[in-house]
C-alpha cells in the first residue's frame, strides 16, 4: 500500500462516521499492469482475497469465470483482458478481487494489487487523452493527477453495459 | 361459481370495506377533499366491477348505484353532506350485509335492494323529494326554474339491474331461499365485524379476512432466496456426515434435513398459485373471438384450482394464451363448416390441468378440423423444411410437429389479444425454457389436443451432476432419460455416420454429442476407458450426451446467469454445490438446438433442415447450396421448392434443358461450372423458383444448409447472375441474383415484378380468407401481416407497425373497412400509402363510397395475379423503400 501516493486514508466499511464523509470523491484504486485505477466507493461492494474460481467455458474472454461469495454467484471479470493488456504468469485465482455492484447484480474485477481508498475532493476529474487506447477509452470515465502519479478512473456502466471485443 | 375467485373477491372486498369505513367518516369532515373522495369511489368501482365478472348482480346493482351517487360526488356536481354520505353508508352496510351471507353460504343471497338502489339513483339525479336535505350543488344558480341541471342528464340512469354476468357461472340451481340466507347473514355478521352484539365466538367459521393476509411478492421471493441458502447448508452438512454414522451430529443433522424439506415445501407453498389466474383471461378472449369469426366457441375449463409456483405461472400465461386462441381461431371450424361435416355447432375448447408426478400437465383439446396435413406440408415445403419427396413418407406426428417450426406459423398466427404475433415456435420455446415440453397430437376431423408438460417449480430443482473436460455441470433431472454405461470392451458399439458418432439403443439411433467438445473443453476423456452417456430428451428429439464422469442426483438451487454470460445459449442458471462450488447448470434444449444444427450441416443431403429458430425479424433465411467449386446463396423467399431429378429425365430441347415435372414442362437453367450430364441416374438438385404458372429450376450440385442471417451485400458484382458478395457465419459467399436467371429464361418474368419487400397488412374477418390470401401474396414474395379486423389494424399501425400497402374487406366487424380507411387517411403516414378495398361483390355503386372513404382502388376476392399486379403498381413509387436490401 505504500506505492500510493495517498491522500487520505480511508477504510471501506461502511459504518456510520464513513458515511457522513463524502463518498462522492472517494475512489478504491487498485493496481493493474503498475497503472493506478480507481473505482467510485459507492459501486464497490467489497475487497477479497484471491478466491476460488470456476470455469465457464464457451463465456466471452473478459470472463475469468465465477465465484462463490457466501452463497452468492458472482462473475469474476478478467481486467487485464479487458483493458486489452498483456497477459501475466499469475493464475487467475491467486488475483485481487475488487467486488462491484452493478444492475443487482455482483461482478468481482481480478487486479494486481489493491491500493487504498483516495479522496480526490478539491480536484477536478480531468477527461482522458483522445489517442488513449480504445479499449481504455471505452470504460474509463476520467483521470486525477496526483502527486507523481495520475489516477485514473473506471466507468462501471461503461465496463458492463457495453460489449467487448 | 368458482371457489378461489370468490374467496380472492371477498379477501379483497373486505380489506377495501375496513379501510372505506374511516375514508367516509373523514369524507363527512372533509366534504371537499378530492383524493378522498377518489378513492371511495374506486373502492366501489372495483366491488362493483368484480361483481359483473363474477356474476353477482344483486351486490353490483348496489354497489353501482353508490359509484354513480359518489361519481357525483367527485365532479362536484353532488354535496357531501351528512345526508348524502349517509345514503352512501346505507348502500356500503347493504354490500357488507351481501358480502357476509356470500361468504356463508358461497351464493349471492337474493335480498330486495330496490329501496336503496331508487333511493342512491334519485340522489345521483338530484332528485330532492327522496332526498331532502341534499341539495345540489350549484342547482339553483343553473337552472333558475327549478328543473334537472343540464349536467344531470350525463348521469348513467340505472334500471334495477345493468350488470350481466361474464362468466356463466350463475347458480340458479343452487339459489337458496331468502329467508335461509338472512338468517346465515344475521348468524355471522356480528362476529365478524359488529363486535357489540355479544355473539362473538358462536361463529364456527372465520371471515377469509381474518384467515389470510396479503404479503408483498418480495417477501416470500426474499424468503425463497432464504430457503435456498439453507437447502445449500443442509446439503453440505449431509456431505460432511455422510459416512459417519457414529458422529454426534448424526442425529441432529437428520432432524435438521427433515425440517428444511418441510420449510422448503411450506415456503414453496406460499408461492404457489392456482393456475386459474392466468386462465381468468381466456372465457372473455374465447368470447371476444367467437364474435368477431361468428363461430359457436364453448371453453371448458377444468383443474384451474391446480397450483404452480408464481414464476412458472408467469412464464406460461402468454403462451396458454395464445395456444388456446390458436385452437378457437384456427382449431374450431366456421359454423357452415361444422354443420356440414355434422358437428355441434357449438365447437368446444377444453383447458385442463392437473398433477402428475411432480409436474403440472395442461391439455388444450378442440373438437375443431385438426391440422391439415396437406397444408402444413405444402408450407413445410414452400420453407424448406422438407423436400417434396420427403413428405409423403413423413408420420402424421412428424407433420405435427413442423407447426414448431420458425417462419411456418408466424405468419399467420397474430393474435388480437396481446397484439402482437406469437407463433407456436415461440410458444413452445417458451415453454422450454422453464424446462417443460409440447406435444401436440391431432386427428383430422376431429381435433387437436396440445399437451403441455411443465415442473411446479423453477427455484430448486433436481439435477445430475456430470463431470466432463474437467469440470463439473448439472443437468436437469427432467429431461434425462436414462443413463447408459459401456463398458471399454464395448466401446465399439459407437458407429458413426460420416463424423457423426451415434449408439443403438434398443434399435433406436442416438446422436451422440461430446459435452467437453461441445463446450470447447479439452479431451479429458480417453479413448479407452469405459464411457458414460447421458441421453437426454427435448420434445421429440433425443440425443446422447458423453461424460467422463457422473455423479449424485441433487436437488440444486437455480441462480440466474449473470448479464455477462447470458450471450452463452447453453446455460440455463448457475448453482452452487454442497462444497461450495459454483458449476453451471446445462440446458438441454439449448445444447439440441446447437448441435441439432451441427449435424445438419454436416450430412450430405439433409432431410429435415431446421433454420435456426431465432425469431429475429432483422434476419432472412439464406438457402446455401454448392455450384461448382463455389458456396453460394439465394433468400430463400424467392425459393419455392427444392427438388431432385435423375439425369436421365433431363432433356434437351433446342438450347434449352428441360425436365418434365408436375404435369408441365420445367425449364432449367445451369449455373456456371455445374456438372449438367445428362445421363445416369444419380439425382440432379433443383431450386425451383415459381410464379403463377411458370417456374424455373436452377441446377446446383448440391443443397448445403439454411441458415438465418442479417444479410448485407458487402460489394456489388460485375459478374452477371451475381448480386454481390455477402458475409455469411464469417465466409463470404456469393449471393446469386435471381433476377438475371428469371430473366434469361422469360425477360419478362420479373419486369413489373419488384414485389419481394414490400410489406403487407391484410384486415379481413375471415380467417379462411386470411390464410389464402396470405400464402397467395407470399408466394409472391410479399411480407404479409393478417389481422382479422379493423380495430386490431388500428392498434399495430398505432403501435407504430408501417406498412407499404394495406389491402381490407369493407365488411368487418365493430370497424368496418370505411371507417377504418376515413381514420387511416388522417394519419401522418396515411397519405401516402395505398389503401385498396377488398370486395365480395363487385358493385358500382358501392364504389363512390368507397373512393370517398379514401381507397385507391378496389378489387374482387381474391385473383392473386390481379393482387399482386396491383399492388406493385401501387407501390412503385414508394419503390426505394424497399429494394436497399437484396
Amino acid at each position: 500500500m505504500n506505492r500510493t501516493a495517498t491522500i487520505e486514508h480511508q477504510p471501506i466499511a461502511r459504518d456510520g462516521i464513513s458515511q457522513q464523509l463524502d463518498y462522492e470523491n472517494q475512489y478504491v484504486s487498485f493496481w493493474l499492469e503498475n497503472q493506478l485505477l480507481g473505482i467510485p466507493v459507492n459501486a464497490v461492494q467489497e475487497v477479497l482475497n484471491p478466491q476460488k474460481i470456476a470455469r465457464t467455458p464457451l463465456a466471452r474472454s473478459e470472463v475469468a469465470g465465477l465465484l462463490n461469495l457466501r452463497g452468492q454467484v458472482v462473475t469474476a471479470v478478467n481486467l487485464r483482458k479487458r483493458m486489452n493488456l498483456p497477459p501475466t504468469d499469475v493464475p487467475v485465482e491467486e488475483h485481487m478481487n475488487v467486488v462491484v455492484r452493478y444492475a443487482g447484480e455482483s461482478f468481482s474485477l481480478l487486479v494486481d494489487e489493491v491500493g487504498d481508498v483516495i479522496n480526490v475532493s478539491g480536484q477536478t476529474m480531468e477527461r482522458v487523452p483522445s489517442t488513449l487506447d480504445a479499449h481504455w477509452k471505452a470504460i474509463t470515465s476520467g483521470v486525477f493527477r496526483l502527486e507523481g502519479r495520475l489516477f485514473i478512473i473506471i466507468n462501471v456502466e461503461a465496463l458492463f453495459s457495453q460489449p467487448s471485443n | 361459481m368458482d371457489d378461489d375467485i370468490l374467496q380472492e373477491f371477498l379477501a379483497e372486498s373486505w380489506e377495501n370495506l375496513s379501510r372505506l369505513d374511516n375514508e367516509i367518516v373523514r369524507l363527512e369532515k372533509e366534504p371537499k377533499n378530492a383524493d378522498l373522495l377518489a378513492s371511495i369511489f374506486r373502492t366501489i368501482h372495483t366491488i362493483k366491477g368484480t361483481c359483473g365478472f363474477i356474476g353477482l348482480t344483486g351486490l353490483g346493482g348496489v354497489a353501482h348505484a353508490a359509484e354513480n351517487v359518489l361519481g357525483q360526488m367527485r365532479i362536484q356536481t353532488l354535496a357531501a353532506t351528512p345526508t348524502s354520505i349517509s345514503v352512501v353508508l346505507e348502500a356500503i352496510d347493504e354490500i357488507k350485509t351481501l358480502l357476509q351471507a356470500l361468504e356463508a353460504t358461497g351464493q349471492e343471497p337474493r335480498r330486495d335492494n330496490t329501496t336503496l338502489i331508487a333511493k342512491l339513483n334519485d340522489l345521483a339525479q338530484g332528485n330532492a323529494a327522496a332526498t331532502a336535505g341534499t341539495g345540489r350543488v350549484g342547482a339553483d344558480a343553473e337552472t333558475p326554474n327549478g328543473g334537472a341541471p343540464a349536467h344531470a342528464l350525463t348521469v348513467e340512469r340505472v334500471p334495477p339491474v345493468t350488470v350481466t354476468p361474464l362468466v356463466a357461472a350463475a347458480s340458479s340451481e343452487r339459489q337458496p331461499s331468502g329467508t335461509e340466507i338472512r338468517e346465515e347473514a344475521e348468524h355471522t355478521h356480528p362476529a365478524a365485524h359488529d363486535s357489540g352484539t355479544g355473539t362473538i365466538g358462536s361463529t364456527e367459521k372465520k371471515s377469509v379476512a381474518d384467515l389470510s393476509i396479503r404479503v408483498n411478492v418480495n417477501v416470500l421471493d426474499s424468503l425463497m432466496n432464504l430457503v435456498g441458502e439453507l437447502v445449500l447448508t443442509r446439503n453440505q452438512l449431509l456431505q460432511l456426515a455422510r459416512g459417519d454414522d457414529e458422529s454426534k451430529y448424526a442425529a441432529p443433522i437428520t432432524h435438521l434435513n427433515r425440517v428444511t424439506t418441510d420449510l422448503q415445501e411450506g415456503v414453496m407453498k406460499t408461492r404457489m398459485q392456482p393456475i386459474g389466474i392466468a386462465w381468468s383471461k381466456l372465457p372473455r378472449m374465447v368470447r371476444d373471438l367467437s364474435q368477431i369469426t361468428g363461430k359457436q366457441i364453448n371453453l371448458v375449463m377444468s383443474g384451474a384450482d391446480t397450483e404452480l409456483d408464481r414464476t412458472v405461472l408467469d412464464a406460461i400465461k402468454d403462451p396458454l394464451t395464445h395456444m388456446v386462441r390458436n385452437s378457437a381461431d384456427h382449431g374450431i371450424e366456421p359454423l357452415d363448416v361444422r354443420r356440414a361435416t355434422g358437428k355441434p355447432e357449438i365447437g368446444t375448447v377444453r383447458l385442463n390441468a392437473f398433477h402428475e408426478g411432480g409436474h403440472v400437465i395442461i391439455c388444450i383439446e378442440d373438437d375443431g378440423a385438426g391440422i391439415a396435413r396437406d397444408h402444413v406440408l405444402r408450407k413445410a415445403i414452400e420453407t424448406g423444411l422438407v423436400s417434396e419427396a420427403d413428405a409423403a413418407n413423413l408420420s402424421d406426428a412428424q407433420v405435427c410437429s413442423f407447426i414448431f417450426h420458425a417462419g411456418l406459423s408466424t405468419a399467420k398466427e397474430v393474435s388480437s389479444v396481446s397484439g402482437r404475433g406469437v407463433g407456436m415456435d415461440v410458444v413452445k420455446t417458451a415453454i422450454e425454457r422453464i424446462g417443460g415440453t409440447v406435444d401436440l397430437s391431432s386427428t383430422p376431423g376431429q381435433g387437436t389436443i396440445i399437451r403441455i408438460k411443465i415442473p411446479l417449480t423453477l427455484a430448486i430443482i433436481s439435477a445430475l451432476v456430470v463431470e466432463s473436460g474437467g469440470e463439473l455441470f448439472a443437468i436437469p433431472q427432467l429431461g434425462i432419460v436414462e443413463l447408459v454405461r459401456l463398458h471399454a470392451e464395448e466401446r465399439h458399439k459407437i458407429e458413426r455416420i460420416h463424423d457423426q458418432k451415434v449408439f443403438r439403443l434398443r434399435d433406436r439411433l442416438l446422436p451422440l454429442v461430446h459435452l467437453n467438445r461441445l463446450l470447447g473443453l479439452p479431451d479429458g476423456d480417453s479413448d479407452h476407458g469405459d464411457v458414460n452417456i447421458v441421453v437426454v430428451q427435448v420434445g421429440e428429439d433425443r440425443f446422447g450426451l458423453i461424460v467422463s464422469a457422473v455423479y449424485d442426483t441433487e436437488e440444486i438451487v437455480v441462480k440466474p446467469v449473470g448479464r455477462l454470460l447470458k450471450d452463452v445459449k447453453l446455460y440455463q442458471g448457475t448453482t452452487i454445490l454442497g462444497d461450495g462450488r459454483v458449476i453451471m447448470i446445462l440446458d438441454a434444449a439449448a445444447i439440441i438446438t446447437r448441435f441439432g444444427g451441427r449435424t445438419t450441416a454436416a450430412s450430405d443431403a439433409p432431410k429435415l433442415r431446421d433454420p435456426d429458430a431465432v425469431d429475429n425479424r432483422n434476419t432472412t433465411s439464406l438457402l446455401l447450396f454448392d455450384a461448382g467449386e463455389q458456396t453460394m446463396a439465394v433468400p430463400l423467399s424467392l425459393v419455392a421448392r427444392l427438388e431432385e431429378f435423375p439425369r436421365n429425365r433431363l432433356e434437351q430441347a433446342g438450347d434449352r434443358l428441360l425436365v418434365q415435372y408436375r404435369g408441365d414442362l420445367l425449364p432449367l437453367l445451369n449455373l456456371k461450372g455445374t456438372d449438367s450430364s445428362l445421363s445416369g441416374v444419380d439425382l440432379q438438385s433443383v431450386i425451383v423458383f415459381s410464379e403463377g404458372s411458370q417456374s424455373l429450376g436452377l441446377m446446383v450440385d448440391a443443397i448445403r444448409d439454411i441458415i438465418q442471417e442479417t444479410l448485407l451485400i458487402r460489394r456489388r458484382s460485375n459478374r452477371p447472375g451475381v448480386l454481390g458478395t455477402a458475409v455469411i457465419g464469417g465466409r463470404a459467399i456469393d449471393v446469386i441474383d435471381t433476377q438475371y436467371y428469371l430473366g434469361q429464361v422469360n425477360p419478362n418474368w420479373f419486369s413489373e415484378r419488384e414485389s419481394e419487400h414490400f410489406k403487407v397488412l391484410l384486415i379481413d374477418n375471415s380467417s379462411f380468407f386470411r390464410q389464402l390470401a396470405t400464402t397467395a401474396l407470399e408466394v409472391d414474395g410479399f411480407i404479409v401481416t393478417p389481422v382479422e379486423s379493423a380495430v386490431v389494424a388500428v392498434e399495430r399501425i398505432e403501435h407504430g407497425d408501417r406498412y407499404d400497402v394495406i389491402l381490407s374487406d369493407l365488411d368487418l366487424p365493430m370497424m368496418d373497412g370505411y371507417d377504418f380507411a376515413e381514420w387511416f387517411r388522417l394519419r401522418p403516414e396515411g397519405t401516402d400509402t395505398p389503401l385498396v378495398a377488398l370486395t365480395s361483390v363487385h358493385c358500382a355503386m358501392n364504389e363512390d363510397k368507397i373512393f370517398a372513404a379514401g381507397y385507391d382502388c378496389t378489387l374482387i376476392k381474391f385473383n392473386p395475379d390481379e393482387v399482386t399486379r396491383t399492388i406493385n403498381r401501387l407501390c412503385q413509387p414508394a419503390q426505394n423503400k424497399c429494394g436497399a436490401h437484396v
